[in-house]
């Protein structure tokens, strides 16, 4: 049932060394760079998006997933949330308006797989990149590299997967869309949604807590996850695996990292949910297939690379 | 400069643990010279110091390293030639050992 989370709003990842990050998610990526904060901070956002920025890259002495926040609609839905979170036994610590700038006061939450989550209502809203609000034209010639649209979605590991489905869809009002169940219908991986998207996150389980496995940026076209794959091939990029389609979700997809070892996703198509559709289930015996669609089998990286 | 990568000076890897070696190239990480050289020597995962898969142990030879996650290398394992071998461009021939890829900082 929708509690009012709309989306996700930006994910915090840690680089080991801020200008290389650069050269990933601004020039090869193709995210567009809006502000560097006192911190040292670096805000970035994919074109199509209407709030100032959705990735926040931090430098830091080990990678990783700082945070990923969800905006709501209102501030009166972030104040009832609140009160359900801490409810639920979650440690909630109220983040002050401009901590990031341009964003509005913020409520973040630990969660049983040992992530940390935020939710928010407030952002400054700087309008699509490089088109107009009026009469726009249908994209910006001055995008480079992937030209990636948006910020999707992230994919987490971690233990307790119950727990963290409890409070995504009992808190926070997400929908389960698509799982897989192991032969003794534990459920092994979770793909969750706010909104018709297939995933605004996902997760998949994993002996230790609070693990991240990729951010995943959307492209229009199949075509455009080949460009990616060229562009991944040019400047040398660590490749992980792809192009291919995935089973869950039907994605069309390419997989590769940033310079610190985060994994990145760019992907395109992917099908839809919504509210009264029962969850699509894939079999542990099929893991492979849900996975990677053509080759049917996993890489042991893709299980075992994470930050 | 066209030249460059032919005239990098090479060096001898040996991989102890599983009787394997391979050539490495200066100013090229060591875990790329051993994918290029296609040898299955050391696990391959992120090749960017993040997810700690190319843990090794230099035993002997110098090189220079560049910054490795702290979830996977302390300042001790770096003392002690616990590194990332993609994080790693040697200087000289080296002898190592791999397949280490425990969590330092679990393991504590």
């Amino acid at each position: 049932m929708k509690k009012g989370v709309m989306r996700p709003g930006h994910i915090q990842l840690r680089v080991l060394d801020i200008e290389e990050a650069l050269k990933h998610y601004r020039d090869l990526i193709g995210l567009i760079e809006v502000h560097r904060d006192a911190k040292g901070r670096v805000y970035l956002k994919g074109w199509t998006e209407v709030d100032k920025f959705s990735v926040v890259l931090r430098e830091a002495d080990q990678p990783g997933m700082d945070f990923v926040s969800y905006k709501c609609v209102s501030e009166a839905v972030v104040d009832q949330l609140r009160d359900e979170l801490v409810a639920f036994g979650c440690n909630v610590e109220d983040i002050p308006a401009d901590e990031l700038d341009g964003c509005g006061r913020r409520v973040r939450f630990d969660s049983p797989t040992g992530h940390m989550f935020e939710v928010f209502a407030t952002k400054e809203q700087t309008g699509k990149w490089g088109v107009s609000a009026v009469n726009p034209e249908a994209w910006p010639r001055e995008l480079t590299g992937m030209k990636a649209t948006r910020f999707d979605h992230c994919l987490l590991y971690g233990d307790d997967l119950e727990g963290s489905l409890k409070l995504f869809c009992d808190v926070l009002g997400f929908d389960i869309a698509e799982q897989v169940l192991d032969e003794n219908g534990e459920r092994i991986a979770q793909f969750l949604t706010a909104s018709l998207k297939a995933h605004d996150v996902a997760f998949i389980k994993h002996p230790e807590k609070g693990k991240f496995h990729h951010a995943s940026f959307y492209l229009n076209t199949w075509e455009e996850v080949l460009r990616a794959a060229d562009l991944i091939s040019m400047t040398d990029t660590s490749l992980d695996i792809g192009p291919t389609r995935h089973g869950l979700t039907h994605g069309q997809t390419i997989y590769f990292f940033d310079p610190s070892g985060n994994r990145s996703e760019v992907f395109c198509g992917g099908d839809y949910h919504y509210p009264d559709h029962p969850p699509v289930t894939w079999t542990a015996d099929h893991l492979g297939k849900a996975i990677f669609y053509h080759t049917r089998e996993l890489n042991e990286r893709f299980l075992t690379a994470l930050t | 400069m066209r030249d460059r990568k032919l005239m990098a000076k090479k060096f001898q890897v040996e991989v102890v643990n599983c009787q394997q070696s391979f050539t490495a190239l200066e100013g090229c990480s060591l875990l790329m010279s051993m994918e290029r050289s296609g040898t299955q020597a050391i696990k391959v995962g992120c090749r960017g110091g993040g997810c700690g898969m190319c843990k090794i142990r230099v035993m002997k030879g110098r090189y220079i390293s560049k910054r490795m996650s702290r979830a996977h290398v302390s300042e001790s394992d770096e003392q002690q030639g616990l590194v990332l071998a993609c994080r790693v461009f040697p200087q000289e021939d080296l002898t190592i050992e791999s397949d280490l890829i425990v969590d330092s900082v679990s393991e504590k």
